[in-house]
Order: structure tokens, then sequence, then C-alpha cells
């Protein structure tokens, strides 16, 4: 096998630099420290010593790939952003950052992207200075600019040259969601050159240089696009267009990302001018700070699960789910496994039980799975199981039948001496105490609660649940299994409703009894959408079942201080239970709520409906913390804005009052006790929160 | 080096009649349905056996070596070898006989053996103008070249060939499947009526087994819209004599006496064993429901091939040194009820058994009682690759379920062959 020799050029502590045999430099990313690459401070301190050289020795053409496996570069180094103090720093990073692409751009001599993995955000931004950007087949690649989803919006000239690239129709939705594209999607857009076989990617190269740079000129219809009124035209539509998703207030970014192109997209130069300044704007809005921070919630969920590094080896992990009950739960949980590569079986006790699972399965698999050859692979995993013979080789048991103990438990005595050493044996109960099923088992220690949310493929959240029994050593498998399957862990204490289910219901229950009070159900998830949940707790108890709802009401009001309204008592006798049967507080038709166009103005105003859904849910927080369910305010936030789509712009409850103040909403409080009722008594742990708030502002 | 062939379990598809359109599982699919429940109950991982034998006669276009797809989406893994055999409606026996014999020799220990057919998408062809008629067309150069070529087509270049059909008729004689049955009638003497008897039998006990659960082999499959499929679905569990003496006559086209309702369905399906070494059983603790003695093959005229069984049951008795007392239960493969009823009436014909087997006398009478006792290809289906390993296997099944020990499994095969195996059940 013939080798290629290459001469070292620069070693610097982020980048490789060297030369082979056809003058061609390869510039190789490989930052210290770290498993991954992202644009830093010193990235681009190398990166343009590396230009320095390459400007220097004009070689015949330029290769930037990345050393690191997890892919080319993932992105800006958002921890600097955080730090900056004003907005003349953030226009001085975004300029940096800009410069150094533009003179890759303007090399004298043409260059490749060689992409592989994550190339996102600043990454993507890198490989479009480019002249051509080229992905290994064989390694796939996730690529885009998702910087709208920490509330900013491409800033090193993205979102000048992809417009440039697809033309404003195409890129703009693209940045304006933030999506991200596998390989195949991106190549048949546009956004990569290639995608080949690491076999010819020699071969592929040497074409590409050969072809010198690339043209740059725009298509005819691009620069049509780009007319005045044209862009007046299309600006106007497609806020229209981002409003039906989301609001301006809530999220300026995409909004101003649309401006900026409105105002600049004539001049390639001017739009990337604006770029600074139309950021810098962006950062003063707490949306792009709280973003952030949901960012980084999220990256310490996922090292929960996989900083244990002895379990993090490959052969220890997971292969084989076996889930029990297939269904809502159930067979969501088991598509979902098969989706992340598992083989799965799936067990109920007979066929007709598991069917309704396959159909959504294989409808789950097609919208996500476009690849027919690996669809195949993944139904070929997912197996229905009615003698439950996989139990025996599973590396994961789920449960998910009725809710109901002695069903569980009977469940749990039969699987536990069938189950292979080392297997994690867990329950998806939303309602039932793991002690009391534990307690029941040979081996207490072993049970986890692992609670998946509906929809299991849209919710990032998965509860882990333990009790006073259980070891540490299955805790942290059952962390590793759920970070494994690309979802997020909650570490969780036991005890009725977990995290989420427990703060969700005081304020469903609140949306009911303003129901009961005569305030029509419009109004009520008109003012949550407004303050920025993504569904209305009157839609979202419908949704959920009101039977559910129900059932859970009973279980957390033996528990808690909470009186299940005689409204959805009577609801769930008549067998309105929502969605499900086509009625519950609203009519559906088609899977679609029916609203009434005349929506009577009937009770208190918008603002107190929001007041008072909302300290019911925020209370319930409070009291969670007190409690220790979650070990702290960040888990917290965490466990609500992936569990339940709270606000994300707000960063979580608990930032949220910290926002507005402990004092202030305390007062609240005590209006509403006065004039609605005792269920709006401040939680005892109130008083630590305003303490620590007090503590804190006489320090700073 | 000879060594004991051990059945340690199996399972099958529902058998799916065709109906017009092309089913919703390919042949792949078939097989890999079948054997993904029975590998998930065994001690074992797929990566262990040594190797997988299938038994298919008509694999899609991309299928071919259709083992060898089967076993790498089952998981068996790069390493374990697979191949597919074909001896027409004997092949899914043919996979067993190759692996039972490749585990009497010592080459292998664990084998995943059987048959499969998706009959129902058989597919159509072009006929050889239209195929002519393309290639011309590729072939020319210049437009007006082209124009030439365009200007040759006829409309009854779209008249499509139907591969079923094809395959279906013995390309040496001439003459269809049914056809073959015909003669055989014709020669022992089976009425109309009869046959029709037979095919009422065959529903009835199909659908008494089907009440009484006593497939325990066929293993519910879903389609990819999640729908389950759970029985044979030919089945008719109403039907009569009267009924069926409404049906005209298919092959000898008006008054033959073989129609669609005493011949066997075509359908879809798959059956897959497990065959294991004694020395396998020991390292995996497994435990052996059955035994394979023997099995035996022989040729006669493509136009009888439907008295094939007669020869190779014959043929597999002399051997072993056995009678026909002997056998405890019997599972004849009925591609037809007058094929089966011949074979019957020859192995009592005392003329035929001496110039045609070589026996001293008759062979015998085989008691209707034990034979096909669940059904058959008449009632539950036919997918030519699959049946020789249904059979089989539900052969152990019956001998289970009646605490008896030797059967015989038989079917005939186009192209006039006949195939026989001895079957000994572990638990007597």
């Amino acid at each position: 096998m013939s080798e290629t020799k290459f001469e070292g050029l620069l070693q610097l502590p982020n980048l490789i630099l060297e030369q082979d045999g056809d003058n061609l430099v390869w510039l190789r990313f490989d930052q210290q420290d770290s498993s991954t690459n992202v644009l830093s401070k010193a990235m681009f301190s190398d990166l343009n010593a590396a230009l320095d050289k390459l400007e220097e020795i004009k070689p015949a053409g330029l290769v930037i790939t990345s050393n690191k496996k997890s892919g080319f570069i993932a992105g800006a180094n958002i921890e600097e952003f955080t730090q900056v103090e004003n907005s003349e720093q953030i226009i001085a990073l975004i300029e940096r950052g800009q410069s150094t692409f533009n003179r890759i751009e303007s090399l004298p001599f043409p260059s490749i992207a060689l992409i592989h993995g994550f190339c996102l955000g600043g990454g993507y931004e890198l490989a479009l200075a480019c002249d051509y950007r080229l992905v290994n087949a064989d390694e796939g690649a996730r690529l885009g600019l998702p910087e709208v989803l920490l509330g900013i919006h491409p800033g090193f000239g993205g979102s000048a040259r992809l417009i440039r690239l697809l033309g404003v129709l195409q890129a703009m939705p693209l940045m304006l969601a933030g999506r991200t594209l596998d390989a195949y999607s991106a190549k048949r857009i546009g956004m990569i050159d290639e995608l080949l076989p690491a076999r010819n990617l020699t071969q592929a190269i040497a074409t590409y240089l050969k072809k010198k740079k690339a043209k740059r000129s725009k298509k005819l219809l691009f620069s049509f696009l780009e007319l005045p009124f044209m862009r007046s035209l299309i600006a106007k539509r497609i806020c229209k267009e981002t409003a039906k998703k989301i609001r301006k207030e809530h999220y300026p970014a995409p909004y101003a990302l649309i401006d900026l192109w409105q105002k600049n997209g004539g001049s390639f130069t001017d739009m990337m001018v604006g770029e600074g300044p139309s950021i810098a704007a962006l950062f003063e809005h707490p949306t792009a700070q709280n973003l952030v921070k949901v960012f980084f919630m999220q990256q310490q969920l996922k090292k929960l699960g996989t900083n244990k590094k002895e379990l993090g080896k490959k052969e220890l992990r997971p292969t084989h789910v076996h889930v029990i009950g297939a269904g809502v739960m159930g067979g969501d949980i088991a598509a979902w496994c098969a989706l992340r590569g598992m083989t799965v079986t799936l067990q109920d006790r007979e066929a007709k039980f598991i069917e309704p699972a396959l159909k959504r399965a294989a409808a789950l698999f097609e919208k996500r799975v476009k690849d027919k050859v690996k669809r195949q692979a993944i139904l070929d995993h997912l197996i229905p199981d009615i003698q439950g013979s996989g139990v025996e080789r599973a590396d994961v048991v789920i449960e998910a039948i009725v809710e109901n103990l002695e069903a569980k438990v009977a469940l749990f005595k039969a699987l536990e001496p069938r189950l292979k050493p080392g297997a994690i044996l867990a329950s998806n109960t939303s309602s039932i105490p793991l002690e009391s099923m534990a307690s029941m088992l040979r081996e207490p220690g072993r049970l986890l609660g692992i609670h998946f949310f509906n929809p299991v493929a849209k919710m990032q959240l998965v509860e882990v649940i333990t009790c006073e029994q259980t070891e540490p050593q299955w805790f942290d498998k059952g962390l590793e299994f759920v970070t494994s399957i690309n979802r997020l862990p909650l570490p969780v204490k036991s005890s009725p409703g977990f995290l989420v289910n427990r703060v969700l219901l005081p304020y469903l229950i609140e949306a009911v009894e303003l129901l009961d009070e005569g305030v029509a159900a419009e109004r009520i998830d008109a003012a949550m959408l407004e303050f920025g949940m993504p569904m209305g707790p009157v839609t979202l108890a419908d949704t959920v079942g009101l039977d559910i709802c129900f059932s859970v009401a009973n279980i957390l009001s033996a528990s808690f201080e909470l009186s299940v309204p005689e409204l959805l008592r009577k609801k769930v006798e008549q067998g309105d239970l929502g969605l499900k049967t086509g009625k519950g507080f609203y009519v559906y038709k088609k899977g679609k709520a029916v609203k009434s166009k005349n929506i009577s103005s009937f009770g208190p105003g918008k603002d107190e409906i929001t007041e008072r859904l909302l300290l019911r849910l925020l209370n319930e927080c409070v009291a969670c913390l007190r409690e220790g369910i979650v070990e702290n305010a960040e888990q917290l936030n965490a466990g609500m804005i992936f569990g339940t789509g709270f606000a994300p712009f707000r960063a979580g409850p608990m930032s949220y009052i910290q926002d507005q103040g402990v004092a202030e909403i305390l007062n609240k409080f005590t209006r509403y006790q006065e004039e609605v009722g005792d269920r709006f008594i401040p939680d005892a742990g109130w008083q630590a929160l305003l303490e620590a708030q007090k503590s804190e502002k006489n320090r700073s | 080096m000879s060594r004991e062939v051990y059945i340690i379990d199996g399972a099958r598809t529902p058998f799916l009649k065709a109906r017009g359109v092309p089913g919703k599982f390919s042949a792949a699919e078939l097989a890999i349905k079948a054997a993904q429940p029975l590998l998930l109950r065994q001690p074992f991982s797929a990566t262990q056996f040594d190797e997988v034998i299938l038994g298919c006669v008509m694999p899609a276009a991309n299928e071919a070596n259709i083992a060898r797809v089967v076993s790498l989406r089952l998981d068996c893994g790069d390493a374990v070898p697979a191949w597919t055999v074909q001896r027409n409606c004997g092949s899914g026996m043919q996979a067993l006989d190759t692996a039972a014999q490749r585990i009497a020799s010592g080459a292998s220990d664990l084998i995943l053996a059987g048959g499969v057919e998706a009959m129902s998408r058989a597919p159509l062809l072009f006929s050889d103008p239209m195929v002519h008629w393309f290639s011309r067309l590729n072939l020319a150069k210049t437009p007006m070249q082209k124009i030439a070529v365009l200007s040759k087509f006829r409309p009854a270049f779209f008249k499509p060939v139907i591969s079923l059909l094809v395959g279906l008729t013995d390309p040496v004689v001439g003459l269809s499947m049914g056809k073959t049955a015909e003669i055989l009638a014709q020669r022992f003497n089976i009425s109309r009526e009869s046959m029709d008897e037979f095919a009422v039998r065959s529903h009835l006990r199909l659908a008494q087994a089907q009440q009484s659960n006593s497939l325990s082999e066929v293993e519910v499959i879903y389609d990819q819209n999640g729908r389950a499929y759970e029985h044979d679905d030919g089945v008719r569990p109403d039907s009569s004599v009267a009924a069926l003496s409404k049906l005209n006559a298919v092959f000898d086209r008006p008054h033959g006496k073989v129609t669609a309702g005493n011949s066997a369905q075509v359908s879809d399906g798959a059956a897959c064993l497990i065959l294991a070494s004694a020395e396998a059983c020991e390292k995996y603790k497994l435990h052996p429901q059955g035994k394979i003695v023997d099995c035996c093959w022989q040729g006669l005229s493509p136009s009888q091939m439907g008295l094939g069984p007669a020869y190779a049951i014959a043929e597999l008795l002399k051997r072993q040194a056995l009678n026909l007392k002997d056998i405890d239960q019997w599972e004849i493969n009925e591609a037809f009820a007058a094929q089966v009823q011949a074979c019957l009436a020859a192995l009592q014909d005392e003329e035929f058994c001496q110039q045609e087997l070589a026996w001293s006398s008759s062979v015998g009478v085989i008691d209707e009682a034990r034979l096909n006792v669940d059904g058959g290809g008449v009632s539950l289906g036919h997918p030519v690759g699959a049946s020789g390993a249904r059979i089989v296997l539900h052969l152990l099944k019956t001998l289970q379920a009646n605490k008896r020990k030797t059967g015989i499994a038989s079917l005939c095969i186009g192209g006039g062959q006949g195939g026989a195996m001895l079957v000994e059940n572990c638990d007597v």
C-alpha cells in the first residue's frame, strides 16, 4: 500500500500544517485537551498563524480537515461569548472570525473543507469560506447553522455565504429554524459539493484542486430575489411564516436575521458587516443569555451519563432492550430505542396490542431515516415478542404495563430471576413509588425508574428515578443507558409524581379551576402561549388525556395538599377524555381542536390568568427543590425545559423566579391567597430563596 | 464419520395465500420473521451457528443467495457462511438434508436450516419480442435508426410473461404440474368426487387444528404497517364437496378433474429449524426434540412427478429395513389431492410395487387417519421452497402430540423427483 508522505510545516497547539508530495497543504484541526474542535480565541490565533504561512509559501492547494473522531468543528466557543462585557467586545469577536474566514476565501489557491461528523455553526461557516466542501461518507456528518437556537444568528459571514450559495429561499428557512442536516440531505440541497467514500477522497481532492478557485458568482435567480422590492416582499412573507411558530418578543434572533437581510441583502459585504451589530444587539436581549444557559444545562445532563469511564467502554454498552407493554409509552420507547440502533424486543399479551405500536414505529422510521437500507435494518431489529423470550438476552428491561402496583410487582418478581447479570431493570411508571416495587425484589437496589415523556421521539428528557434502596452502580448504568439513546437523563428521587408530573399537575388543575369559574379555554391557553409555553394547559390536559390527569391527580392528592376539581371528575365520568375520545375541554375534529370564534371575555384578566397558573407551577417547583426531589435549581430548570417545554427563553422556572424577584412573587401569593384561596399559600421553601436572594443583593 | 443429527427447535410463519397482488412480505422477510422468535428463545446467539442453509426456488432479484441475506439480517454476523439450495418443490427438505449431512459428517455442529418462498411476488417478465425490441432500440445510434426501431413496436409486446406459470410448467415434457396430476388421476382411476372429498378433509383438519391451537410452530408475523398475521389464511372451515364440485377444471379444460379447489394453494411462507450435533447440544445445553434419521431422493418421469413420494418412501423403508406399520405418523405434501391419493394407491398396488419399485409385493396401506392430520398444501398452501421444511417440522410436532416415535415426511418435486425424510421423536 502506498502511503502519502507528509512534511511538517507548522505544529501549533490546536492544529497541524503539513505538506504532501503534490505541493498540497493539509491543515488539520486538533484542539488540545479536548475531544472536539471549537473555534476559540486560541484556535483563531493558530489558524491565523497557519494562514500567514500559507500566504507565504503559496502551495497548489489547501485541504482543511480535523483529526478528531467527533467531527470537523462543532461551532464557536460559546463560553467566550458569555464572558464579554459590552457590545464592542462582541463585535470584535465577530470581526476576528469574519476577517480570518475572509483570508481563507481570498487565498490565491483553491481550498477544500474535508468534513466528517459535526460541522456546525462557526465550523460550517469556515467550510463555507473554502472553495469546496467534501464529506467523507464512511463517517457521515451533521451540518448547519443552528445559531438561532442560542438566540443569535450566524456571525462569521455565514448568513451572507449561505444565502450566496443556496439562495435566500433555501438558506433562510434553514437558518431561521436552526436546522442541521445529515450529509445526504446537505448534498441534495447543495450545502456540500460531494458526499463520497473515503477510498475516493484522494482522487476527488486532486480533481477539485485542478478546478482552481470556485466561482462565487450568484445564480441569476438569486440576484433577482435580492432586488430591493423582492427583498421586502420575501422578508414580509418569511416574517409571516416565522410568526406562526415563534413570537418576536420571545425569540428576536430570527426576526433580526430577516431584518438584516432585508436591509443589506443586496450586497454581500453589507450583509457581512451587518452581522456584527445585529448579534451584539441580540446579546443584550435576555433570550440569548437564557438560551446559552439552556445549552449548558443540556451539556450538563449529557455529561451525567458519560463521565463514568469504565461504563463508557463500548463492549459494556447496552445493545438489547426488552420493553414489556406495547401501549403508547412502551411502544414508543421501543421504537425510539430501535431508531437509536438497539435490538429491541417488544412484549405484550397479544398481537393486537403490538400492532398499533409497530405502525407508529414504521411511521417514525419513515420520517427519520431516509436511507432504505438503514431503515430496513432498524425495522429488522424491532422484534415483536409475545412469548417474552427477549428477557434473558436483554441488557435493559423496561416495564411499561398498566399503572397497577400488584401487576407490576408480580411482573418484576417473575422477571428478576431471568435477567442477565448486569442487566438494568427499570419501570416507566409515572405514579407508583419506586420503593414500593423495589422492596418486593430479591435485589431491591437494582430497580430503577426510567420515566419517558410523551411523545417519546420529541421529549428529550427522561427522569431516572432512584429511591433509598437503589444501588449507585445501577443508577450510573441507568444514566449511561439514557444518554446512549440520545436522551437527557435527569436524576430524580422517588416521590409521588416525581418531578415533571408533580409540577405540571397543580398548573393543570388551576386551569381546570379557571374553566370551572367560566373562563374560556381559549383565553387560558392564549395566556400561557403568550408566556412562552409550547402548548396551553387546557390543550395539554386534553392531549395527555383527562383520565390520566385525573388518576395522577388522585395519586398526588393522597400525598400533597391538592384538591381534585369536580369538573375533572365529571368529564372523566362522562367519558370525555380529551383528544383520544374526540371530546375533552375542547371538541376535536380530525385531531384538531375546534376553537370558537367569539370567545367570551368573562372572568379575570389575562395577567391574572397567567399569574394564577404560573404561581401554582412555581410553588410546586420550590417544594420539589426544598424536598430534594432534584439536586439543584439548574437540574430543575433543565427538567422543566426538556420535559415540558417550559419557555426555554426564560431559562426555566427557577431562573424566572430569580428574574422576577422572590419578594415580588411572594406578594402575589399573598394577594391570590386572599382573593382565590388557600391553594396559594407559598411553600416553606420560598423563605430560603428569599434569604438567598437578599444575601446575594447585599454582597453585590 | 457419521454422527446423530438432532432437531432442536423450529418455527414457521403463517402461510399466506397469494391474492392476485404481491404479498406484504418479501421472501427474505418471511424467513427472518420465522427465525427471529426461534433464535430469541435459544440459549446461544445467532453468531454461534456454523452455517445457514435455506431452500428457495424463486428468490427476488435482490435476494441472490437468499440464505446469506437472511443470515446477515438475523445478525448471524459476517463470519457465518450461508448458502441457498434448490431442488424445486423439495428445496426446504433439501436444506434440512444438506444440513443433516454436514452435521453427520462432522463439518458443522449447529445449523439454521429451512425453506422459504414468496410466490405472490413472482415477477412479471417482458416477453421475448419486447426484450429484443428494447435491445435494438438501445443499439440504434442515429435518430433515423431509432425511429425505424420505434416504428416496429407492436402493442402485443406488452403482454407479460407470468414467471410463476412458467415455473410451474415442466420444460422437458411441456406439461403444467396440474396436467401431471390429471395423468395420475387417470392412471389410478381417482374420481373428481374423491379428490374433492380429500380437499374438504384437508380444510376441516386444518380448521380443527387452528381451533385447538395445535399448530404451535406458527409464529405471528407483522407487516410494515404493523398488521399481524396469526394463522394460515387459506383455510376454509366451511368447505364442502358440494361447493367444490361447482369449480371448473383449470388444467385440462374443460373436461379434466383437477380444480383450484383440490390443488395446493399458491402461498407465501417460511419455515426454519435448528439442527445440531450431540456436541453442540452438550455445549449449549440444548434439549433435542427430534432426530433426522435418513433422507432419500428418487427420480421418475417428469410427466408422473406426483408419484415421487411413492418412490422415495419405498426406497427409504427398504434402506432402513422398516415396514409401513413401523411408521406412526405421515406427512405427504399435498401438491394436488389426486397426486397424494395416487401415491397411496400406488403403494398398495402389487403390480406397481413389483414393476416400478422392485418390491416383492405391495408396500402396503398408509392409514389416512395418521396422514396429514392437521391439513396440508390444499388447505394451508404450498410455498414451494418452504413446504419441505414445514412438513418435517410439523411431523415432529404431531409425533410429540401423539407421543409416537417414528414418522416420515415426503413430497413430490416438479421435474419428476420424490423426497422422503425419516424423523424420530426424542421424547419417547
